[in-house]
């Protein structure tokens, strides 16, 4: 299960809706071992891209140099769908590296009026998808 | 030569757990050869063919080796590679 806030739930959903019709991409970071999800990092998704995203290589070092030196990990990896339903596809599955984190997916398609606003967590481990519940509190 | 590499959570089951091992080599791909040595398993996952694999991220100290001379960058002694894979996805 994945708990989070409230305002970082909101801000994922921001920021989603503001790069659409781009895929928007980012990561919660939180202490190493307690699964909380604190740091709010959005990413520039170098892809540009309605289909795709990939976090900036340069921006990549960054990120992770500078969780590990506060003692952290990425305890979301955040992206949005923007034309289907937020669900792992198979290029999501197959680049997905961090067996520890929750992969939050969230859907834009809703902007055009096709359905409500979806945002679904996800465990991928060894290319295996298992979908978890997802609660938003307003503070841990 | 003793050259730090910087080993992400997904390829630590190679490294007995270790964030960081040395190794040794005055390219890249010397290095990773030298890194099988002692660590079977981990170069297939960071070359494939001859090159680096696409969504592999290898950097020299602070420089994606991509901008550098990928595989065949040198490398001196003390310098630090980091490897990351890339985070990415996208909806097909």
């Amino acid at each position: 299960m994945l708990t989070l806030t409230q305002a970082l739930h909101d801000r994922i959903v921001a920021h989603a809706r503001e790069d659409h019709p781009d895929e928007a991409c980012g990561v919660v970071a939180g202490p190493v071992g307690t699964g909380r999800p604190e740091r709010f990092i959005p990413m520039l998704n170098a892809a540009r891209s309605p289909t795709f995203y990939e976090f900036d290589s340069g921006d990549l070092l960054k990120l992770y140099r500078e969780m590990d030196d506060r003692d952290e990990e990425p305890v979301i990896i955040y992206h949005s769908h923007t034309a289907t339903e937020a669900y792992p596809s198979r290029t999501d599955i197959s680049y997905a590296n961090e067996p520890g984190a929750h992969y939050v997916l969230v859907s834009t398609a809703d902007a055009d009026g096709a359905g409500p606003f979806q945002f679904r967590s996800y465990r991928i481990v060894d290319g295996e998808v298992t979908e978890e519940e997802v609660r938003v509190v307003e503070a841990y | 030569m003793a050259i730090e590499v910087r080993i992400p959570t997904i390829l630590r089951q190679y490294t007995d757990g270790q964030k960081a091992v040395e190794g040794n080599g005055d390219t890249l791909a010397a290095l990773f050869a030298d890194l099988e040595t002692r660590h079977a398993g981990i170069q297939a996952r960071i070359v494939d063919d001859g090159k680096l694999r696409r969504f592999v991220n290898v950097y020299l100290n602070d420089e994606d080796v991509r901008f550098l001379d990928s595989i065949n960058t040198k490398l001196s002694d003390g310098d630090t590679v980091t490897i990351l894979p890339a985070v990415a996805g996208g909806s097909v």
